[in-house]
């Protein structure tokens, strides 16, 4: 994904502040995650009050605050995933990265999320390693693809 | 493209098209779905784009990338016509033979069709398969006819001659009347009579008027939305134009979650290509229509469902309902009078401006018509998305279309309608899905999630789960909401956690009853439901989680105790290995394990015959 610069998101769109989710929505797309700069300068481009921006951007579970890891681990967490077990899953993804949801590992590399619904709940459970759908997930499939992505992004630096 | 600018330029158009593609003899459609892209499909359809090309076939035989087929759980699929074939769990590895043996040959390869997990009998057609027999797909059959992402198909489908015929000669207040003597009702969940908001909304003073697709599709479980938008943008957008015309609105907004990226995407093409041909825009076909429409993604909120707080989202604020004494065909989106219409609700609109208000209204029960789709998920054989007539009772849905429990132990509960619904057990599965008499039942159509519980479900568990996320999703306006919802989850915590006290279960029953009468929006007013309906129909596990400190289905993890029996352990250390918490110690071989506590794991004592667990 080529990182557009703020000024080029907030083209056509400054003084409306209507466009402010869409605005922060396209930020956290290109940068992955929303900087206090950032909220700033769409404060001041929408002209919506600071505390407005950061009262919108902390609502919504869409949007991060921090930077996430390379790899961002997300556990399907929705009703049919739960009666299929998701929850050992998070218990397992806790337990190998020895971070908790919404935390990214010290070396950068993991960051687990969860999600009430992907929206694939025939395959549940379902784990997304960043844009990458898993189905039918157990706590050994999801120990082995963490092991898996280690391995393969340990082994390329 | 070029603009159409008339009906007739229109129906040209589909002519030329349908000639054009007169070469075509057989058609392959590979469903390009979320679901099936999780299990991969895009290899399949990359593999079969090659191998088309490299064998000079594309004039024949057409690929076809749909949307989602509604049978997930054998993805990725297929479905080649004129012979109504259906192939399952493909790889790129069996494209090779598809194309040698199936498409230039016409032979059936026997190992990628589907087996019935009823009969265990290999199924070739499409129309021969249960789960698809006893459905009325009237919605998600088109699905198959289009790309999503092609406005032709669409066209050549019969697209768009709902909105001319419209335009042509039908007044606003005809189409209003039309809608209203359908029956049509909101498929979102309220279930309210969709004509009788377009009227209010066109009898609304003001010039400026709003139509806004729900596509928040929040509730956990439910996933029809996505298939309809993702699979077929276009016939949302044919719907929302006709819904337009009838209440007098300039401007459209489709409000979709941002965790369906396939559905954001999809949507934004088929609005551009309805753009450049001149199907939005200014005098659509010709006609006085003048229509456009946006996109807004939503934020991941479970309250903007609820329609106040949707369109507080669309202004780019706080997604927090509004109390309704005056309603949204009056005073909604940017205070204009709007009206909000869900997915399905939509996408229902063309077929009965085409086929008539008596063809929908035929279908169905007294009060609710036509068709309505099920997400059926959890413990049963066939997941995936169902189209029935309304009225279908939910144990024909549970065995001749799902199959039955996929463990073979008998199914407990549904709970149909998400957080908002409530869980339904096998005394009322003859009930049929019906929008009165399932709330009477104390559940709720809602937006037809159908999640299947069996005796591996622990209800007080499912009632925890709703609680919680119902607690995380409330948006805190309201005190009844965001502070009953969480003293109600205080209780259920301390039953599954063997600390509950008699008398807790009537305390809960008094604070839902607060909680449903009190709360501002529909959030909070339908939250005790998955909490009301448990404790009315399964009382008994309640009772022995907070009598006998135990949890009959082994699934609230502090009722559950581990030790290692020595007389079976051999120190072969795998539970060792599949501990998440290391809470087994010991050396391989030397059959010195111990066990610390920890997050117990009650899988993982199914998969290791070493551990003994002690109820």
């Amino acid at each position: 994904m080529s990182q557009r610069s703020i000024e080029v998101i907030l083209q056509g769109r400054r003084s409306q502040p209507q466009q402010l989710i869409e605005v922060l929505q396209d930020i956290q797309q290109d940068y992955g995650y929303l900087a206090e700069q950032h909220l700033k300068t769409v404060a001041s481009a929408l002209g919506v009050p600071e505390i407005e921006v950061y009262r919108v951007a902390s609502f919504y579970k869409a949007f991060r605050l921090k930077p996430a890891g390379k790899i961002v681990i997300t556990l399907c967490l929705g009703t049919a995933c739960h009666v299929r077990s998701a929850h050992l899953l998070l218990d397992e993804a806790i337990g190998e990265l020895g971070v908790r949801q919404g935390e990214v590992t010290p070396d950068g590399l993991f960051s687990i999320e969860t999600v009430n619904c992907l929206g694939a709940c025939a395959l549940g459970p379902i784990v997304k390693e960043n844009e990458v759908y898993h189905h039918h997930m157990t706590p050994a499939k999801l120990r082995k693809l963490i092991e898996a992505i280690k391995h393969r992004e340990m082994g390329g630096n | 493209m070029s603009r159409l600018n008339s009906f007739r330029e229109l129906e040209h158009l589909r002519e030329r098209l349908i000639n054009q593609r007169k070469s075509i003899t057989t058609t392959v459609m590979v469903c390009g779905g979320t679901g099936c892209q999780a299990s991969q499909s895009r290899k399949v359809i990359d593999a079969l784009q090659n191998e088309l090309s490299k064998q000079r076939l594309e004039g024949q035989i057409r690929l076809c990338v749909t949307g989602c087929h509604g049978f997930c759980e054998q993805g990725p699929v297929m479905i080649i016509e004129p012979d109504n074939l259906f192939y399952c769990h493909l790889t790129a590895e069996d494209v090779l033979d598809i194309v040698s043996q199936t498409l230039i040959k016409g032979k059936v390869i026997q190992r990628l069709l589907y087996t019935d997990p009823v009969s265990g009998k290999k199924i070739e057609k499409v129309a021969n398969i249960p789960f698809y027999q006893m459905q009325d797909r009237q919605i998600l059959s088109q699905n198959l006819m289009v790309d999503p992402c092609s406005i032709e198909d669409y066209i050549v489908a019969g697209g768009y001659s709902a909105l001319a015929k419209v335009l042509k000669g039908t007044s606003p207040e005809e189409v209003v009347k039309d809608i209203n003597d359908s029956v049509l009702r909101g498929r979102g969940g309220g279930g309210f009579p969709t004509g009788r908001k377009w009227a209010e909304c066109r009898e609304a003073p003001g010039k400026e008027k709003y139509v806004i697709c729900n596509a928040d599709e929040g509730d956990p479980g439910a996933y029809m939305d996505r298939c309809v938008l993702e699979g077929n943008p276009h016939l949302v957008i044919e719907g929302m134009m006709i819904g337009a015309w009838a209440v007098g609105a300039n401007k459209g907004y489709v409000y979709v979650r941002n965790e369906y990226p396939l559905a954001v995407e999809h949507t934004r093409v088929a609005v551009n290509q309805a753009r450049e041909m001149g199907l939005l825009g200014n005098n659509i076909l010709g006609s006085a229509l003048s229509f456009d429409i946006d996109i807004a993604r939503g934020g991941g909120a479970f309250v903007c469902g609820e329609s106040t707080a949707l369109m507080a989202s669309i202004e780019g604020k706080v997604g927090e309902p509004r109390a309704k004494d005056v309603h949204a065909v009056v005073d909604g989106l940017f205070h204009k009078p709007t009206v909000l219409n869900n997915v399905e609700t939509w996408a229902n609109v063309p077929f009965i401006m085409l086929k008539g208000p008596s063809w929908f209204s035929t279908k169905g029960t007294a009060r609710s018509k036509g068709t309505k789709i099920l997400a059926l998920t959890g413990q049963i054989k066939n997941t995936g998305l169902v189209e029935v007539e309304m009225g279908t009772p939910i144990n024909t849905i549970l065995h001749d279309i799902g199959g039955g429990s996929v463990s073979g132990k008998q199914i407990k509960a549904v709970q149909i309608g998400g957080p908002s619904g409530g869980c339904l057990p096998s005394s009322k599965f003859d009930l049929p899905i019906d929008y009165d008499i399932l709330t009477e039942a104390g559940s709720m159509v809602g937006s037809g999630g159908m999640v299947v519980l069996d005796e591996n479900s622990c209800m007080v568990d499912v009632a925890k789960y709703f609680l919680t996320f119902l607690q995380d999703e409330s948006c805190g306006k309201c005190l009844p909401c965001r502070v009953g919802i969480d003293r109600m989850l205080e209780i259920v915590n301390e039953i599954t956690e063997g600390k509950g006290k008699l008398g807790q279960l009537e305390l809960l029953e008094d604070l839902a009853d607060t909680v449903s009468q009190t709360s501002l929006c529909g959030l909070g007013k339908t939250a005790p439901n998955p909490v009301l309906t448990t404790l009315q129909y399964f009382r008994d596990e309640y009772e022995t989680h907070i009598r006998e400190k135990r949890c009959p289905a082994g699934v609230c993890k502090a009722l559950i105790k581990y030790y290692i029996d020595p007389e079976k352990c051999t120190g072969c250390g795998v539970c060792m290995r599949g501990c998440p918490q290391k809470a087994i110690t010991g050396v391989k071989k030397e059959l010195i394990l111990s066990i610390q506590p920890c997050v117990r794991n009650a899988e993982f004592a199914e998969v290791n015959a070493n551990l003994k667990r002690l109820e």
